[in-house]
C-alpha cells in the first residue's frame, strides 16, 4: 500500500500474525471468553458511577500533577521512604542503576512493571552487569525466550504450552513435558532462589496515593509480596499518571482493576506498602519510590491527552479490540499494546513512532464502550492521526481522492467513467475478480458495481405527495451512486407514512471519511457545506438510511466545527442534529404512532440483524431496526458478536485488506452459523462489505438494507 | 455477612471453616498440621506467626504436640516450611478476602513462602465491602496492608488457570467466633 520502508514492515509483520494459527486461536478464545466473563463480574455494578469516579480522581490528578506528586514525596518521605521525581527515562535508569552500583547490587529480583519495560531498564541494568530477573511467569517466559510482551496483562499469552516448555526446559536444562501444572512449579523451584539470593526487589504499582505516601500493588501469583519483602532494598518504579490524591481515590481504582483486567472480584494479592518497614535483623529496609515523568506531564497538559491519565491499564481495550484479536500485541513495535497502547506510544516515545500503529485502528468503538476510565480511545486516536496529518499531510492520493468527494460534480463525472469501465468486470450487480494489484480486495469479497443512474437522478422520478410533514433525505454517497434502490424504498416508505421527501441538491459528503482520515478541515467543509444545503428547507425531519452519515449529522458536525474554530456554525449543527434520524429510528416512530401499518404480522422469513459500528456505538440505535422488522413479520435470529465490526471502515478495507478480510470470515462465519434467511444492515458500508462477502462465498443468505426489507410491507 | 464472605471465599478456591471457640480453632489447626505430614524436618515446618490468637496459649507445649511447629522462625526456616499460621484482621464478604497488618515481617514470611497458609479470622471482623475495609484500616497506622483473596494464581501459560506460583497453593481460613463475638 506504501513504498515506504517502514510501512511495509507492518503490513508484514501483520501477515506474519495472521497466519500464526497459535497466536490467532488463543487471542480468538480469549476474546470470547473475555466478553462473557467480564460481564459477569460486572453484574449488580454501576460501571456509569465507577467510571465517574476514576474519571474525577485521575482528573484531578492531571490538572494538579506538580501539586499531588509533591504532596506524594512529602508523605512518602515523612514515612521514610526517599522519593525521585525523574523526569526522563534517562534520569529513572540512572538513579536506579547508581543506586544499585552504590549498594554493590549483583543480582535483582522485579515484578511486573509496564513502566520499567517503556525505558528498557533491564538492558540498562545488564551494560553495568547487573542481572534484573522477572518473576512474573509471564513476564519471565517473555524474558527468557527474549521477547516482548505481547499482552499488559498477560504477557505470553502468543505462547502456546509446548513453546514454554521448550524455552523452560532449556532453563533448567532438562527435558519437560508441556503438563502446565508441572511447568507452574518449575518456575516456582527456580525463582524462589532468585528471590533468596537477590540484594534488590523492583516492582511496579498500580496506583500511588499521594496523601498517605503509600503504593498499591495488584497481583495474582504472589511475586510482588515477596518482591517487596525478601530482598533489603526495594525500589518502586512508578509512572505519574499513577497517581491519586487521596486513600479513598483509590477504591474505585481497586474495585474496577481486577473486573476489568481479569475478571476477577479481587486479585490473589492486593497490597498496600507505606515507607519501609523493618526485615528481621531489626534494621529498617530501604525503600526507593522512582516517580516518572517521561512525558507525562506533557500530557496532563494537552487538552485532548489528558483524560488518558484514566487509564488504569487494565487491557480491556486490548480484549475487545477486533483488531487486536487477529495480530496481538507484537505488530504494535512497542511495550505498549493495543488502543490505549498506540496513545501511550505517541506521547511516550515520539508522535510519529505511532505512524504506522494508529492506522490499525478501524474506529469501532468497542473499547470506548468497557473503558472502566471512560476514555475516547478511538477519538484519541484519531486525533493522534489529525497530529500526524497536521505534520506531515497526507498522502497525495488520499488527499485528492478526499477532494473528490467534497466535489459532488466532479465526483459524480468521475463515478460515471468508472461504470462505464467496470462493465467488463460486472456480473449481477457484483465485481467477483479484479485485475493485478487490486485483486486482493476482490479476494474474498465481491465489489458492488457503480449503479447506472445515481439517486438524485431516480430520485426525480418518485412522485412526491403534498403533505403537511415534510422530511429532507440525506443519501451519502454509497446510497447515491452504488445503491440508489436502497433511497427509493425509503423515499417510498416515508410516502407511506404521509411524508413527502424532498432532495436538498446541495448535499455531498457527509464528511466521515474526511474525519477518520485525520483531515479534520476537510471535514469542516464537508459539514459547512451540507448545513447550508440541509437547513435551506423548512423540514421537520432529516432522514439517512446510512449509519455513517447519521453519525456525522447527529453528533459530529457540530463538535468537528467547533474543533475547527467554526463555533458559529455549531449551533446550526446542533439544530440539525435534534431532528436527524436515522431511517429505521423514524421507522418505528411512525409504527408506534399509527402514520404507519404493518400490512400483516404472519411470519415471512427470518433475518439476522448486524449493527453498524455507527449505528450501535456512535447513534446507540439498536433496538428499532430489530423491532420494526420484527413488527412486519420477519422472524429474529441472533447472530453471535451482532456488533462486532465487519471489517468494512470505509477506506480502512483498502489501507488494512488484510485484516478488514479477516474480520469478514469471521463476521460471515457468524451470519451462517444462524441459519437465517437474511441479514439486515442499516449502513451501506457494511452492505458493500457483507453483501459482497456473501456473493463471494456463494452463500444461500443475503445481505439486504433494512429498507429493501421493508419497502412493500405497510399497508 | 459470614455466609457470603464463605461463598466468595470458596468460589477462589480457598477453604473456609467457622468455629464458636479458640479451643475447637486450635485443635482443627493441629490436626491438620498432623495430617500434613508437619515435622521438624525441613521442608515439614510449621511457622506460626505472634498473633492474637496465641496469647494466653503455652508455645512450648503446642510445639511438643507438633514436632516441628515453630514461633520463633526466620526466612530460611520460612522457606522450609509446609504450614504457615497468620491471624488477619478482617474478612471482606463482598470479595471473599482478608486483611491484615502485615507490617511485621514474620507475618509476610508465614503467609508468601510456604504451601498452606492457614489464616485466622474473627468472624465478627467480616466486613461488607472494600471502601467499610478502608475506614477501619488506613496506612497511616500500617506499613504493610495485606489483602488476600484464596491461594496463589497464574494464567499466564495459555489462560489456563494454575493454583499455586509464587505463593501458597492452599489458603484455609479459620474464623473464629470467640475472637469477636458473633455475626
Amino acid at each position: 500500500m506504501s513504498n515506504d520502508p517502514k510501512t511495509q514492515d507492518i503490513y508484514a509483520a501483520i501477515d506474519k500474525a495472521v497466519n500464526n494459527p497459535n497466536l490467532t486461536g488463543a487471542l480468538g478464545r480469549f476474546s470470547e471468553a473475555y466478553v462473557v466473563s467480564r460481564a459477569k463480574v460486572y453484574e449488580g455494578v454501576d460501571f456509569e458511577g465507577l467510571r465517574k469516579a476514576i474519571g474525577t480522581a485521575r482528573q484531578y490528578v492531571a490538572d494538579h500533577l506538580e501539586e499531588v506528586a509533591e504532596t506524594f514525596k512529602k508523605n512518602a518521605e515523612a514515612r521514610g521512604a526517599k522519593v525521585f521525581i525523574a523526569r526522563s527515562a534517562k534520569e529513572a535508569k540512572d538513579y536506579i542503576t547508581n543506586l544499585a552500583l552504590e549498594k554493590g547490587v549483583k543480582s535483582i529480583v522485579k515484578s511486573k512493571s509496564m513502566a520499567s519495560e517503556e525505558i528498557h531498564l533491564n538492558e540498562h541494568l545488564a551494560k553495568h552487569g547487573i542481572t534484573a530477573e522477572e518473576t512474573d511467569l509471564g513476564e519471565w517466559i517473555i524474558q527468557l525466550a527474549g521477547q516482548k510482551p505481547s499482552h499488559m496483562v498477560m504477557p505470553a499469552i502468543h505462547l502456546t504450552k509446548e513453546e514454554v516448555s521448550d524455552i523452560f526446559s532449556k532453563e533448567v536444562h532438562e527435558r519437560l513435558t508441556s503438563d502446565i501444572p508441572r511447568l507452574v512449579k518449575v518456575a516456582r523451584k527456580e525463582l524462589r532462589e532468585k528471590f533468596f539470593r537477590a540484594e534488590m526487589g523492583i516492582s511496579g504499582a498500580n496506583i500511588a496515593i499521594a496523601e498517605t505516601g503509600s503504593i498499591l500493588l495488584v497481583t495474582n501469583e504472589g511475586n510482588a509480596r515477596l518482591v517487596t519483602t525478601l530482598p533489603k532494598i526495594h525500589v518502586v518504579l512508578v509512572g505519574m499518571e499513577k497517581l491519586v490524591q487521596s486513600y479513598m481515590d483509590a477504591a474505585p481504582i481497586l474495585h474496577a482493576l481486577p473486573r476489568s483486567a481479569t475478571s476477577q472480584l479481587l486479585t490473589s494479592y492486593v497490597s498496600l506498602i507505606t515507607g519501609p518497614t523493618k526485615t528481621e535483623d531489626g534494621t529498617m529496609k530501604e525503600l526507593h519510590i522512582v516517580l516518572m515523568d517521561n512525558k507525562r506531564s506533557e500530557m496532563a497538559r494537552d487538552p485532548k491527552f489528558k483524560q488518558a491519565f484514566n487509564c488504569i491499564r487494565c487491557a480491556s481495550c486490548l480484549n475487545v479490540c477486533p483488531v487486536y484479536r487477529l495480530v496481538g500485541g507484537h505488530v504494535f513495535g512497542y511495550v505498549y499494546t493495543g488502543g490505549i497502547g498506540t496513545i501511550l506510544t505517541a506521547w511516550f516515545n515520539e508522535l510519529k513512532t505511532s505512524q504506522d500503529i494508529q492506522g490499525l485502528c478501524i474506529q469501532c468503538g468497542k473499547c470506548k464502550e468497557i473503558c472502566p476510565g471512560g476514555i475516547d480511545i478511538p477519538g484519541l486516536i484519531l486525533e493522534i492521526r489529525h497530529r500526524l496529518t497536521a505534520n506531515q499531510g497526507l498522502p497525495f492520493i488520499q488527499k485528492a481522492a478526499l477532494k473528490v468527494i467534497n466535489n459532488r460534480p466532479v465526483f459524480h463525472a468521475m463515478l460515471r467513467a468508472a461504470y462505464l469501465g467496470q462493465k467488463m468486470f460486472e456480473k449481477e450487480g457484483y465485481i467477483r475478480h479484479l485485475p493485478m494489484f487490486l485483486s486482493p480486495l476482490a479476494e474474498y469479497r465481491s465489489l458492488p458495481t457503480i449503479a447506472k443512474e445515481s439517486f438524485r437522478e431516480v430520485f426525480k422520478k418518485i412522485k412526491q405527495p403534498k403533505g403537511r410533514v415534510k422530511a429532507a433525505f440525506f443519501a451519502g454517497c454509497a446510497t447515491e451512486f452504488v445503491f440508489p434502490k436502497v433511497g427509493e424504498a425509503i423515499v417510498k416508505i416515508l410516502n407511506k407514512a404521509g411524508i413527502e421527501v424532498i432532495f436538498p441538491e446541495g448535499q455531498t459528503c457527509c464528511g466521515i471519511p474526511h474525519w477518520g482520515s485525520g483531515a479534520f478541515d476537510m471535514a469542516a467543509m464537508s459539514a459547512e457545506q451540507n448545513l447550508k444545503a440541509l437547513l435551506d428547507n423548512d423540514v421537520q425531519y432529516i432522514v439517512t438510511g446510512c449509519a455513517s452519515c447519521a453519525t456525522a449529522l447527529k453528533k459530529e458536525w457540530a463538535h468537528i466545527l467547533k474543533d475547527q474554530g467554526k463555533s458559529s456554525l455549531a449551533a446550526d449543527a446542533e439544530k440539525l442534529a435534534a431532528k436527524t434520524y436515522i431511517f429505521s429510528e423514524l421507522v418505528k416512530k411512525m409504527i408506534d404512532e399509527k402514520r404507519l401499518t404493518p400490512k400483516d404480522t404472519k411470519k415471512i422469513m427470518s433475518f439476522t440483524y448486524h449493527d453498524s459500528c455507527h449505528a450501535k456505538r456512535h447513534c446507540g440505535v439498536y433496538k428499532e431496526p430489530r423491532e420494526v422488522l420484527q413488527s412486519v413479520g420477519y422472524e429474529l435470529k441472533e447472530m453471535f458478536e451482532c456488533d462486532t465490526c465487519c471489517g468494512m471502515g470505509g477506506s480502512y478495507t483498502v489501507k488494512q485488506p488484510t485484516l478488514s478480510m479477516r474480520m469478514l470470515q469471521r463476521k460471515l462465519k457468524n451470519i451462517e452459523d444462524t441459519g437465517a434467511d437474511v441479514v439486515g444492515v442499516e449502513c451501506p458500508g457494511c452492505l458493500i462489505q457483507i453483501g459482497g462477502g456473501l456473493d463471494k462465498a456463494k452463500s444461500k443468505i443475503k445481505a439486504k438494507h433494512i429498507a429493501e426489507l421493508l419497502v412493500d410491507k405497510f399497508e | 455477612m459470614f455466609e457470603s464472605f464463605k461463598t466468595r471465599a470458596e468460589a477462589v478456591s480457598a477453604e473456609v471453616h467457622r468455629f464458636p471457640t479458640k479451643t475447637e480453632a486450635l485443635n482443627f489447626i493441629l490436626e491438620l498440621m498432623k495430617k500434613e505430614g508437619v515435622a521438624d524436618t525441613p521442608s515439614k515446618y510449621a511457622v506460626w506467626a505472634d498473633c492474637p490468637f496465641l496469647k494466653n496459649l503455652d508455645t512450648k507445649e503446642l510445639s511438643t504436640k507438633v514436632p516441628g511447629l515453630k514461633f520463633q522462625f526466620d526466612r530460611s526456616i520460612a522457606k522450609e516450611a509446609l504450614i504457615g499460621v497468620t491471624q488477619m484482621d478482617y474478612g471482606i464478604a463482598s470479595t471473599g478476602s482478608l486483611v491484615g497488618d502485615q507490617t511485621a515481617i514474620e507475618q509476610r514470611l508465614a503467609s508468601s513462602l510456604t504451601f498452606i497458609n492457614i489464616a485466622l479470622v474473627a468472624t465478627s471482623n467480616i466486613l461488607a465491602d472494600i471502601p467499610a475495609l478502608m475506614t477501619k484500616m488506613h496506612p497511616n497506622h500500617a506499613g504493610f496492608i495485606a489483602f488476600i483473596t484464596g491461594p496463589s494464581r497464574t494464567a499466564d501459560i495459555e489462560r489456563v488457570l494454575t493454583i499455586g506460583v509464587h505463593g501458597p497453593e492452599r489458603l484455609v481460613i479459620v474464623a473464629v467466633d470467640e475472637l469477636g463475638g458473633m455475626n
